[in-house]
């Protein structure tokens, strides 16, 4: 195991790399110069000091030197200055991801909680009222858009009833510290990771019923009744562990994205996060901002695709044992 | 005579709405001894398997019992609720499957499933539910049962997980035991080795066995009682013996007249004539998986093979499954690229061409596939499946589709054929129409990868003669690929038997069934089932 684990790093890390020469050439193939839009919003566009950005920041190398120094940068965790916002580039996404990563992975688990709950329940009632109610709300919450969703969530919640925050990571100006203001931020995040995690909670739910059925008409459930089990330890010892397998996959596939995946959100609940960050990055022409989240959710996605591979030799034997 | 263990009276079962007939089981009447295998025997939608999984109280949702009853211990299984019958299930009355790969939990180690059946009726504790399974695995006879109880599944060979599904149908001693075409699945070797298990099993512990399955070679070899059953009803039961020496009914007449022979008498004298198809040395070798650190697994499924086939002959290509005996025919037909070797094609090399020539090449070999089921596609008309080959080789549509009517008359479909879909055939007659599809080309040689493995006896018997006599009429020559050495002996003039990807033995049908010279290719033939029955009565 051990050894497979050290295997897929490398292999992530040459990955990563690749994506990473991509990401350069592709948003230096894309029209606009970053230090034509600074020039130009400090109200000086004159040749002679666009030319003198060019040289401060480095842009006046060939491409293939900037490379060359950037991936030289990334090796030592130095993902390069933000222009724009005079920041390091690091510093700026670090301060962002916890908020992020706080966001998605709640969603994540709510959605596969529930998702999966829904599926097994909907699978074991199929055909019956329950589970076309099951079916019906799951779908929905995915064919809702979501922004529309989350607006009507904080005009009922927030505004009418006035139950929770409708915006925002924590109360600004509360200062408050230790407990109480994980409880604050925990209150914040209600809203916003329900109405994301609701919206995915479609896709486990239907995956979850569709594998839950096809497995039920597998033989060796057959085998398993034959034997005289009850129908309980049929579901969930025979039937749940084979079904899981696909929506482990999904899981996994969803995970990855994780990083960059809820700039919808973030923008209707104020949420301080990752894809706020890149959206500004990108109207903004911050080269090594966009780079470096790019870095990072590339990074993301690898590493779940990691835990999902690991995941899949725990639950599936024939994975585990054949390699 | 004794009381039956079980009985069943009159049984009817119902098939939903819109099925193809009303009953799947139409007033059976059977009785089953304790001691006594009682095979059912039928083709498939007999309504064999339906009968079986009544009395286990498995049948499918939608399909449910409306009459009769099924007596076992002095009461009707029918009237019993789900609980009592879950109480019955595995400790009086059990029952294994067909399919050994898909029967077990892939997920589940071997001794926690046999383990199971203990714990679904609160016997024994978690400890000597262990130890028990472990006996188990050894009564039926795995090598190495300890270590084969700590096994997943797809760590066992089908014969291995069939002796696994045994031995998990034994663990509470149930009075009767339900096999349901046990043995379809496996090769002819490990076939005859289960049989033999089941027979000794029995014996032993005095069960009574009911035994379902198609063959009736099977039936030869381990029946002491014989039900034969046609689209639901009983056509005719009896002693093994009688039933096989002196079928009473016209159509258990017709099932094993059916059935290919194998004293193939003695092999015409044929002219020597120049061969069509010239192979050498081929081999093909797979590699699966592998990556940028990891080794790929290496197979060999193709060492060296040699063969000729001449003008008009068949050729038969017989041996067990990962034999490499289809990998022959893909790189024939240039399915798959050999790694080496020369396939001569009337003198020209098929297995270098490239491009526009081998396309050209490709119409002289066609190949008729296993499944008649997933071989057309189902969203095309079958005109447009037969005149495709045609029309791709730059034959005019209208030329094409009036060829395609040709040969669906001379598969013996109807000309109205040309305009329906697949799903609207019986399985011959979809093989029919892969026979007519590999015909449009005009190809010289044919090769039928287990063209007749899936489909029952009496319709098997009639693709075989189709093909016999499109042989003769069309003259062409035909490589027969199966695994069962009886549609061999029937059909193929020469017979080459594959072991591990070697071509151990080649010689006219009758020498190999006859004088086998090789000891592999003997094995083979003593475990074709009901072969000692047939040679007894022969002789």
């Amino acid at each position: 195991m051990l050894r497979f684990i050290l295997m897929r790093l490398v292999k992530a890390a040459i990955i990563l790399i690749a994506i990473l020469t991509l990401n350069f050439f592709l948003i230096h193939a894309a029209p606009g110069d970053p230090a034509a839009v600074l020039a130009g919003e400090a109200g000086a566009a004159d040749a002679q000091f666009i030319e003198q950005l060019r040289e401060r920041f480095g842009l006046d190398k060939p491409l293939l030197t900037q490379l060359g120094i950037y991936l030289g940068g990334v090796l030592q965790l130095d993902l390069g200055y933000s222009y724009r916002q005079q920041m390091p580039v690091a510093d700026l996404i670090f301060a962002r991801l916890p908020a992020t990563l706080l966001l998605t992975l709640t969603a994540f688990v709510i959605a596969l909680v529930l998702g999966t709950l829904a599926g097994v329940l909907a699978s074991a009632r199929v055909g019956k009222w329950s589970d076309t109610v099951i079916s019906t709300l799951a779908l929905l919450f995915y064919a809702t858009p979501l922004f529309w969703v989350a607006l009507m969530a904080v005009l009922v919640f927030s505004v009418f009833l006035n139950w929770l925050p409708g915006f925002g990571y924590e109360t600004v100006g509360a200062n408050h510290t230790g407990f109480r203001r994980a409880l604050d931020i925990a209150q914040h995040l209600i809203l916003p990771a329900t109405t994301l995690g609701l919206f995915f909670m479609a896709v486990y739910m239907r995956m979850t019923r569709a594998s839950m059925l096809e497995v039920s008409r597998l033989d060796f459930v057959k085998t398993a009744r034959a034997k005289g089990l009850k129908p309980g330890i049929i579901q969930r010892r025979h039937i749940f562990r084979n079904a899981m397998l696909p929506v482990v996959t999904l899981a996994g596939l969803q995970a990855g994205q994780l990083v960059g995946g809820a700039v919808l959100t973030e923008t209707v609940f104020a949420w301080p996060g990752i894809g706020r960050l890149m959206f500004e990055a990108l109207a903004q022409r911050d080269y090594n901002l966009l780079l470096g989240i790019f870095f990072v959710s590339a990074a993301m996605v690898l590493l779940f695709n990691l835990i999902t591979d690991i995941l899949y030799r725990v639950v599936d034997p024939r994975i585990r044992v054949a390699s | 005579m004794t009381e039956p263990v079980l009985s069943i009276e009159n049984l009817t079962i119902a098939l939903p709405e819109g099925a193809e007939r009303a009953f799947a089981v139409d007033g059976v009447s059977l009785q089953l001894f304790a001691g006594e295998i009682l095979c059912i025997v039928g083709e498939s939608g007999s309504g064999k398997s339906m009968s079986a999984n009544a009395m286990m109280g498995l049948l499918p949702d939608l399909v449910r019992p409306v009459g009769g009853r099924i007596v076992f211990g002095g009461v009707d299984l029918l009237d019993k609720t789900e609980a009592e019958l879950m109480d019955l299930r595995g400790r009086k009355l059990a029952m294994i499957f067909q399919e050994p790969m898909s029967a077990l939990n892939p997920l589940m180690r071997v001794e926690d499933q046999i383990a199971e059946v203990y714990e679904a009726h609160r016997l024994l504790s978690p400890k000597t539910r262990a130890a028990r399974a472990v006996e188990l695995l050894t009564e039926v006879g795995i090598p190495d049962p300890a270590k084969a109880a700590e096994a997943y599944p797809f760590q066992l060979s089908g014969g291995q997980r069939q002796r696994v599904m045994i031995a998990m149908a034994l663990a509470l001693e149930p009075e009767i035991l339900i096999a349901d075409e046990p043995t379809t699945a496996l090769d002819v070797t490990t076939q005859a080795q289960i049989l033999k298990l089941i027979r000794d099993l029995q014996r032993k512990r005095g069960m009574a066995v009911m035994f379902i399955t198609h063959d009736f070679g099977v039936v030869a070899e381990i029946a002491d009682r014989v039900a034969v059953m046609q689209l639901g009803k009983l056509m005719e039961t009896g002693t093994a013996d009688a039933v096989l020496d002196n079928p009473q009914h016209a159509y258990t007449r017709k099932l094993i007249a059916a059935i290919p022979r194998l004293a193939a008498g003695q092999a015409p004298a044929r002219k020597e004539k120049p061969p069509v198809l010239e192979v050498e040395s081929l081999s093909k070798t797979y590699r699966t998986g592998g990556g940028l650190f990891s080794r790929p697994r290496v197979v060999e499924a193709v060492k060296d093979v040699s063969l000729q086939l001449a003008e008009g002959e068949t050729l038969g290509i017989v041996g067990e499954s990962g034999s490499g005996k289809s990998s022959v025919g893909r790189c024939l037909v240039r399915l798959m690229e050999p790694d080496r070797g020369t396939v001569r094609l009337a003198g020209r090399d098929m297995a270098h061409l490239k491009g526009e020539r081998l396309r050209a090449a490709r119409g002289s070999i066609q190949m008729i596939f296993q499944d008649p089921y997933a071989s057309l596609n189902p969203r095309a008309r079958i005109g447009r499946i037969i005149a495709e080959g045609p029309m791709a080789h730059g034959v005019a549509r209208r030329e094409a589709y009036e060829r395609a009517a040709r040969l669906l008359e001379l598969v013996g479909l109807d000309v109205s054929a040309i305009n329906r879909y697949p799903h609207e055939f019986s399985g011959g007659q979809r093989q029919r129409v892969g026979i007519a599809r590999a015909l449009a080309l005009e190809p010289r040689v044919i090769i039928a990868d287990e063209a007749v493995s899936a489909l029952d006896v009496s319709i098997q018997a009639q693709v075989l003669d189709l093909l016999a006599d499109l042989k003769e009429r069309l003259d062409l020559a035909l490589i027969f690929i199966t695994h069962d050495l009886r549609v061999a002996a029937q059909i193929c003039d020469r017979i080459a038997v594959m072991h591990k990807g070697e071509l151990v033995e080649t010689g006219p049908a009758h020498d190999i069934f006859n004088r086998p010279r090789n000891a592999y290719t003997r094995t083979l033939i003593e475990a074709i089932p009901g072969r000692e029955k047939e040679l007894a009565t022969a002789g």
